[in-house]
């Protein structure tokens, strides 16, 4: 009995260590479903917001308009039907306030009873109108036509160049400002970081005695360990007056601010990782250099870097993972104009810094929130290729050292 | 002819070496001096601001004048639920993969996620959070949303930390124990686990660090800018450190006179993870050579 009761015990536990150990892969795969069915539902959507019309007049040649054309149609980029497809005739806009420039206020009535019909009578007598306004607002004999908006299309969505995500009448929804936005602050922070930690790396396998590597170490763990948001704070308080000082610009929170204070966050990875894989050089083949009348320095830079190269590579690739995804330092630092940038000392929006600033205001199920969680998803993936890429350059280094 | 040449050419590899390793060393003194550029500013400014009032009582006026209480306790919250939930999770995944389940798919497998989970950035905890806790199983804005983000971010490290305390314990251990004839969990429970828990709470204690410090994962689970009274349930809002800090730097009403209450706010933080670095390594060192001299 008691062999039993003991053997039961010992599964049961067993079967208990072993739910723990999923728990990790159950989040990985619950994060992925969340995401994505949240993510992909931006694709099933029209850019305008439920509950608003976008109408014509019934002779109107255009039945259809992207979500591009909308916006510099009501920015008055687009002035004339003829540039989407329609009569040469130039367009006449419409929004749900202007209606007092064509009727009183008494024939609207006081609590609007008749401003469907006298919507639907503007729509009808203006044959070059465009004209938004509220489903309530829908007459129930509509003398118009309801314009077919395209759903946002993946093209769409990774080309465009603009992010509005609240533009009225349609949203845009373009991430490649937010995703070159990304990659240039992080490229940025990674050319600062990677001499200065490869530098450190070096020193501290090679060069530095077992004392000073002794106090380097926990120093560096320390860099590791300070909040993002302290970073952040540190940078708005110091590091973004000082680009704005020095370059003379109107404000300091730039790209370049970014890119410093990710490159200070990304050390601590570099450093780590590169130096793990410098010791790991075996003994034998440093003595072989030295003996071989090399210089301490020859063997560092001929021996030591070469063989550790796909670990410096990994601690690289990491730091840049570190910096894309980073979000509070960025947030505080670099400004976040949704724009494409062209130098580094203009502000840039990152998918992530996106993603906390609007989740707050984007209402729950909305195209907004479900454009952000597509961000969710991008950022998602990013991340994932990173760490497989990783993955697959140390396996590649133990098969080679076999 | 010869010997000159050689002369030249050993003086040659000296000076390359000598400057090569003196810009290494400039340089990572540079890095250390960046690290305590940060610490010392922080301390300097934060320094006057921080006394017993600022510790124990509630902001006023808009957050100029008074103290953090508030963010404190909520971020204590925050640190004790997610811990509550990650630690023993992290620890019994860890055992198992280090002690039960033998090289092989379901290892690698397990490990790859792991892997996976630690690298996701920050805000997409704060995403899959607010979707799943807050929305979908109802909890709203809470402590609880809060800590459980929290925790499944802090799991990986939990993991890490606790299998690498695991594998330094000694083979013959568990041979000893194994031959006297101790089942797998006995052998685990009465000889592992207590040599490894020096490094175990090690673990513990640095995910604390970390944790106390996130501020992404709070942004849309937990963290509310102003509340006047404290949390009194796990489904309450509260007030965070970090979170604090950050709307007293960038959005609060009056950014300039709550720069004092920011430089204190950053200190605290700054305090907590120093704590948690000296803790963690005196006690790596301390145990490391009680180890030894068994």
């Amino acid at each position: 009995m008691k062999t039993f009761y003991k053997k039961f015990s010992e599964k049961f536990i067993e079967g208990l260590l072993l739910l723990s150990s999923t728990i990790t892969t159950l989040t990985v795969l619950l994060i992925v479903v969340f995401l994505f069915k949240e993510g992909l539902g931006v694709f099933n959507q029209k850019p305008v917001e439920e509950g608003f019309v976008i109408a014509l007049n019934k002779q109107n040649p255009v039945n259809k308009l992207s979500s591009a054309q909308l916006k510099n149609i009501f920015d008055q980029n687009i002035t004339n039907w003829i540039e989407v497809g329609g009569k040469k005739d130039s367009i006449i806009l419409f929004r749900m306030e202007d209606i007092t420039n064509y009727y009183s206020e008494e024939q609207i009535g006081e609590q609007y009873e008749n401003l469907p019909q006298c919507i639907s009578k503007v729509v009808d007598s203006l044959p070059n109108i465009i004209a938004f306004f509220s489903t309530k607002y829908l007459d129930k004999n509509f003398q118009g036509k309801q314009l077919d908006i395209d759903k946002i299309s993946f093209k769409e969505f990774f080309s465009g160049k603009e992010w509005f995500p609240t533009a009225q009448p349609s949203a845009q929804l373009g991430v490649l400002p937010l995703i070159l936005g990304t990659l240039w602050v992080s490229l940025g922070a990674i050319l600062l970081a990677l001499p200065l930690g490869l530098a450190a790396a070096i020193y501290m396998s090679e060069i530095a005695n077992e004392n000073v590597r002794k106090i380097m170490k926990p120093l560096i763990e320390l860099l590791a360990g300070i909040p993002s948001v302290v970073y952040g704070f540190f940078g708005l308080v110091i590091i973004v007056p000082l680009i704005q000082k020095t370059f003379d610009l109107p404000v300091g929170e730039t790209g370049l601010a970014g890119s410093i204070v990710l490159g200070i966050m990304a050390l601590p990875t570099i450093i780590t990782i590169s130096e793990d894989a410098m010791r790991n050089t075996p003994r034998a083949m440093k003595e072989a250099s030295l003996a071989l009348g090399a210089s301490k320095w020859q063997t560092i830079y001929k021996v030591v870097v070469p063989y550790s190269i796909s670990g410096i590579t990994a601690g690289a690739i990491l730091g840049i993972g570190r910096a894309i995804g980073e979000t509070m330092a960025v947030l505080m630092v670099t400004g976040n104009a949704a724009v494409i940038p062209h130098t580094i000392l203009e502000p840039v929006r990152t998918i992530p810094a996106t993603i906390a600033a609007e989740l707050g205001e984007a209402s729950n199920g909305g195209l907004h929130y479900k454009a952000l969680f597509a961000l969710g998803c991008i950022l998602f993936i990013i991340t994932l290729i990173i760490n497989l890429t990783v993955e697959y350059i140390s396996n590649r280094k133990k098969y080679n050292n076999r | 002819m010869k010997m000159p040449d050689e002369n030249k050419l050993a003086k040659r590899k000296k000076w390359n070496q000598s400057i090569a390793f003196w810009i290494f060393r400039l340089l990572s003194y540079f890095i250390v001096a960046i690290l305590f550029s940060i610490l010392s500013f922080i301390i300097y400014k934060g320094v006057g601001v921080i006394n017993w009032n600022f510790i124990t009582q509630m902001p006023e006026e808009g957050m100029t004048k008074g103290g953090i209480f508030p963010a404190i306790i909520g971020t204590l919250c925050l640190v004790a639920g997610s811990m509550i939930f990650a630690f023993p999770i992290g620890v019994l995944a860890a055992i198992y993969m280090n002690e039960y389940v033998k090289d092989g798919i379901i290892k690698k497998s397990i490990k790859q996620m792991t892997n996976n989970l630690a690298g996701i950035p920050s805000i997409v905890f704060g995403l899959f959070g607010m979707s799943l806790f807050v929305n979908k199983l109802g909890f709203g804005d809470s402590i609880l949303a809060g800590s459980l983000t929290l925790g499944l971010l802090a799991l990986p490290v939990v993991i890490r930390t606790t299998e690498e305390a695991l594998k330094a314990v000694d083979d013959t251990f568990r041979h000893a124990s194994l031959g006297l004839g101790a089942s797998k969990w006995q052998t685990t429970r009465n000889v592992v686990l207590p040599i490894a828990f020096p490094n175990i709470i090690t673990g513990l204690i640095l995910s604390i660090g970390r944790v106390s410090g996130e501020t992404a994962p709070i942004l849309f689970t937990v963290a509310a800018y102003f509340l006047p009274k404290l949390p009194t349930s796990i489904f309450d809002q509260a007030m965070a450190l970090p979170y604090h800090l950050y709307v007293l730097s960038t959005s609060g009403t009056n950014i300039e006179a709550s720069r004092p209450v920011a430089y204190g706010t950053a200190l605290v933080l700054i305090i907590i993870v120093l704590i948690a670095n000296l803790l963690a390594n005196g006690l790596r060192k301390y145990f490391g050579k009680k180890v030894k001299m068994n």
